[in-house]
C-alpha cells in the first residue's frame, strides 16, 4: 500500500498573542513546527504500514524551509519525503494549494491511501484534505477518529459528526483526514533521526508537477484577503476585590440580578 | 510577490514586528523579504511610509458575475432534526438578500423532512429546494455534493452560506472545488461591500490571532461556511409566505463511494453546551480532573452545562464535546463564568459573545479580564466552593 501524508509547517500560534502596546502580533520566539494535526495524520500512516505493509511518502508545499518539517517525519517513520517548493506557490488559497498538491500526487505516481491532519493551525480552514480527494477524483472522509480496517482494497473507520460519530467504509484509492483522538504520535526514533539526518529530500517546483499557471499562489486563487485586522477586545472590566467572602457576596449579588 | 521600495523604505521594522511568518527582516537598513512570504499583506498595511505593496497579476473572471443572482442556505438536517445553525444563517441570509434585492432560498437534502421546510420559510426562507429520498437517509460528501453541486449550477446562486459544523465543513470544500470557485471557512461575520455588491466574509485566523476579510473576486458563487451560534435568527413567523420545490435528482448523483455502516448518536450531556443559558468553565488553573469536580457542581447548582478550555481537554480532565474555543465549540449564553482560564485568544473566539461573562483568576495580568463583565483575581479553589455554596442556599429558598 503506497501511502502519502500531507504536512505543512505552521508557525507555533500556541503562544502568540496581541501586543497591547503595538496591538501587533507579538511573535518573538515563535517557532516554526509540524502543524499539529499532521503530526497524527502521519502517526496513523506509519501505523497502517506496520500494521498491513507498504510505503509512506510525506509530502509538503513551503518553502524550502520546510525541509526541517520533511525531515522531523521521516524521523518520525516517514520512508521518503516530498517538497513543492516554488515562489510562484506564495500566496495560494485552498483552491491553488489543492491545485499544486494534487499534481505533485500524480506526479510521484500516485497514492492508495493519503491522510491530511483535519486542518492547519495557522489558516483553520480544514479544506484542504477534501479538496484534493476532488480535484484527484477519489472519496474521502474527515474527522477520522479511528481506523477499524484497511484490506481487501477498502478501508472502515468512524469518523466525528457534531452528534456522535459514523462508520463508514471506502475503497482505495481514498484520503482521510484525521482529528488528534485517532492516536498518539510517537517520538522519533534514533534510527529514524539518523535515516533523517541523511536522506534527499525530492524537490519539486511548479514546472516539474506539470501546475497550470493559472491555478497556483496569489494569481490562481479564488479568494482575496482584503483586510487583515487584530480583534476587538471587549473593554467593560470591572474588577470585584475585598476579601473571599466579600467577593463572593459581591458575585452572588450579580448571579441573582442576572438569574 | 511583495514589492520592497528601497527608497521609502526607512527601516523601522514595524514589517518585522507585524509578519506572522517572520518573512520580513531588515537588513542593511531597509526591509528583505524571504521565501516563506504568504503575501497575506500585514506589512503593507502597516507600514507607514508606505514602502510595500503586494503585485497582483489579475485573475481572469470567468464568465459573466451577473448572471449569478440570490443567496442560498444549505438547511442542515440530521437525526430528525434542522441544526440551528441552518435558522442562523436564514437570519443573516435575509439580511444579505435584502441588500442585494434578491430571494433567499434553502436547500434541505435528507430523508422524511415533512415539516422541515415549511420551518425554513417561517425563518425567513422564499424558497426551499427540497431532496427528500431514501439514498439521502445519511450524510455522504458524495451524495450530498453531487446534488448541491448539481443544484446550483442550476440555479446559479450569488452566495452558497453553510454552517461550519462537522458536515458544513466536510462537503462545502468538495462543492467549492467541483465548481472551481471560492469557499471561505468558519466565518464570523457577512457584509455587502457597497461599491460592488461583493460578499465580504470575514474570519478568524491564526487561532483567532488576527482576523481576516476575505473576497471572491472572480468566481461564483461566493460560498462560506458561518460558525455556529454568531449570527441571530429571525424570530419565528408562520405567516411568511414561501415556495417549496421539490427536486428530484437522478438516482447515479445520490450514489456514494462511501457507504454508512452505521450512525452512531453519543450520549450529550444533561445540557447541551450550544444551547445552554449558563456556562461554567475551567481552564489550566484547575490543576487537575479532581479540580473539575467544583466545576460541573456549580454549574449543576446554577442550571448550567460544563465547558473547558483546550489545555483542560489536552490535559484529559475533561472530554472534547467540552471545549470551547477556535478547535472547539462557540457559545453565546446569557452567563459564561470562566474559571482558572487564562484567556488565550483561541478560548476567546468561542465565547467572546457570551451577555456577561465572570472571570475569576489568579492572575490579575490574564487576557479573560480583557473580556469579562466582572473580574475577580483571586483563588478559585476558595471562591468556587463558597460561591457554590451560597447559591445552593439560595436555590433552597
Amino acid at each position: 500500500m503506497k501511502i502519502v501524508v500531507c504536512v505543512k509547517q505552521v508557525p507555533d500560534a500556541k503562544d502568540v498573542r496581541l501586543d497591547p502596546n503595538t496591538n501587533t502580533l507579538a511573535r518573538d520566539g515563535v517557532q516554526s513546527i509540524m502543524n499539529p494535526y499532521d503530526r497524527h495524520a502521519l502517526e496513523e500512516g506509519v501505523r497502517l504500514k506496520e500494521q498491513y505493509g507498504g510505503t509512506v511518502t510525506v509530502l509538503s508545499m513551503g518553502p524550502p524551509q520546510a525541509g526541517e518539517t520533511l525531515r522531523e517525519a521521516v524521523a518520525c517513520g516517514a520512508d521518503e519525503a516530498v517538497l513543492v517548493s516554488d515562489r510562484a506557490f506564495a500566496g495560494a488559497d485552498t483552491w491553488a494549494t489543492t491545485h499544486t498538491l494534487s499534481q505533485a500526487i500524480k506526479k510521484i505516481g500516485g497514492a492508495d491511501l493519503i491522510l491530511c491532519g483535519k486542518q492547519a493551525i495557522d489558516g483553520d480552514t480544514a479544506q484542504v484534505g477534501p479538496g484534493i480527494a476532488e480535484r484527484l477524483g477519489i472519496p474521502y472522509a474527515t474527522y477520522v477518529k479511528k481506523v477499524v480496517t484497511c484490506e481487501n482494497g477498502a478501508i472502515r473507520l468512524q469518523r466525528m459528526m457534531d452528534d456522535g460519530y459514523d462508520t463508514v467504509e471506502m475503497d482505495l484509492p481514498a484520503l482521510m483526514t484525521v482529528v488528534k483522538e485517532i492516536n498518539e504520535p510517537r517520538i522519533p526514533s534514533l534510527k529514524g533521526k539518523m535515516k533523517a539526518k541523511s536522506i534527499a529530500i525530492t524537490t519539486l517546483n511548479a514546472a516539474d508537477i506539470g501546475a497550470d499557471p493559472d491555478q497556483i499562489g496569489l494569481k490562481g486563487s479564488t479568494t482575496q484577503v482584503v483586510r487583515v485586522f487584530t480583534p476587538q477586545v471587549r473593554g467593560e472590566r470591572a474588577m470585584l476585590t475585598g476579601t473571599v467572602d466579600e467577593v463572593v457576596a459581591q458575585l452572588v449579588e450579580k448571579l441573582e440580578s442576572l438569574l | 510577490m511583495l514589492r520592497i521600495d528601497i527608497e521609502a523604505c526607512i527601516g523601522c521594522g514595524v514589517c518585522e514586528q507585524t509578519c506572522t511568518f517572520g518573512a520580513i527582516k531588515v537588513e542593511e537598513g531597509h526591509a528583505v523579504v524571504g521565501d516563506n512570504c504568504t503575501l497575506c499583506g500585514n506589512c503593507v498595511d502597516a507600514c507607514e511610509v508606505g514602502a510595500l505593496s503586494i503585485e497582483r497579476e489579475e485573475r481572469a473572471t470567468k464568465g459573466n458575475l451577473a448572471d449569478w443572482s440570490g443567496v442560498w442556505v444549505y438547511a442542515e438536517y440530521r437525526h430528525g432534526r434542522t441544526a440551528p445553525v441552518a435558522f442562523e444563517l436564514l437570519g443573516v441570509g435575509r439580511k444579505l438578500a435584502d441588500e442585494r434585492s434578491v430571494k433567499l432560498a434553502a436547500v434541505l437534502l435528507g430523508s422524511n423532512l415533512a415539516g422541515q421546510a415549511e420551518e425554513l420559510i417561517a425563518a425567513g426562507a422564499d424558497v426551499v429546494y427540497r431532496v427528500d429520498d431514501p439514498s439521502l437517509a445519511h450524510f455522504t460528501d458524495d451524495a450530498y455534493g453531487n446534488v448541491l453541486t448539481d443544484l446550483i449550477r442550476e440555479h446559479k446562486p450569488e452566495i452558497v452560506l453553510a454552517g461550519a459544523t462537522a458536515i458544513g465543513r466536510s462537503f462545502i470544500p468538495r462543492v467549492a472545488t467541483s465548481l472551481a470557485t471560492g469557499l471561505t471557512a468558519d466565518c464570523t461575520d457577512l457584509a455587502i461591500r457597497a461599491e460592488d455588491g461583493a460578499l465580504l466574509q470575514t474570519r478568524p485566523a491564526f487561532g483567532g490571532n488576527i482576523m481576516a476579510t476575505i473576497v471572491c473576486p472572480h468566481t461564483r458563487p461566493q460560498i462560506a461556511t458561518v460558525r455556529p451560534m454568531v449570527m441571530k435568527p429571525l424570530a419565528r413567523d408562520a405567516a411568511r409566505q414561501g415556495a417549496i420545490i421539490d427536486v428530484k435528482p437522478a438516482a447515479a448523483r445520490m450514489k456514494s463511494r462511501v457507504r454508512v455502516i452505521e450512525s452512531v448518536m453519543e450520549e450529550q450531556d444533561q445540557v447541551n453546551l450550544c444551547e445552554a443559558d449558563v456556562v461554567v468553565a475551567g481552564g489550566r488553573g484547575l490543576d487537575d480532573a479532581k479540580g473539575f469536580a467544583q466545576i460541573r457542581e456549580l454549574a449543576d447548582v446554577l442550571g448550567g452545562a460544563v465547558a473547558a478550555s483546550r489545555a483542560a481537554v489536552d490535559s484529559g480532565w475533561i472530554g472534547y464535546p467540552h471545549q470551547v474555543g477556535q478547535t472547539g465549540k462557540t457559545v453565546a449564553p446569557k452567563l459564561y463564568i470562566a474559571c482558572g482560564i487564562s484567556g488565550a485568544i483561541q478560548h476567546l473566539v468561542g465565547m467572546q459573545s457570551s451577555e456577561t461573562i465572570i472571570a475569576i483568576n489568579k492572575d490579575p495580568n490574564a487576557p479573560i479580564f480583557d473580556v469579562a463583565t466582572y473580574g475577580v483575581v483571586g483563588d478559585l479553589f476558595e471562591i468556587v466552593p463558597k460561591l457554590t455554596e451560597r447559591m445552593r442556599g439560595r436555590n433552597a429558598r
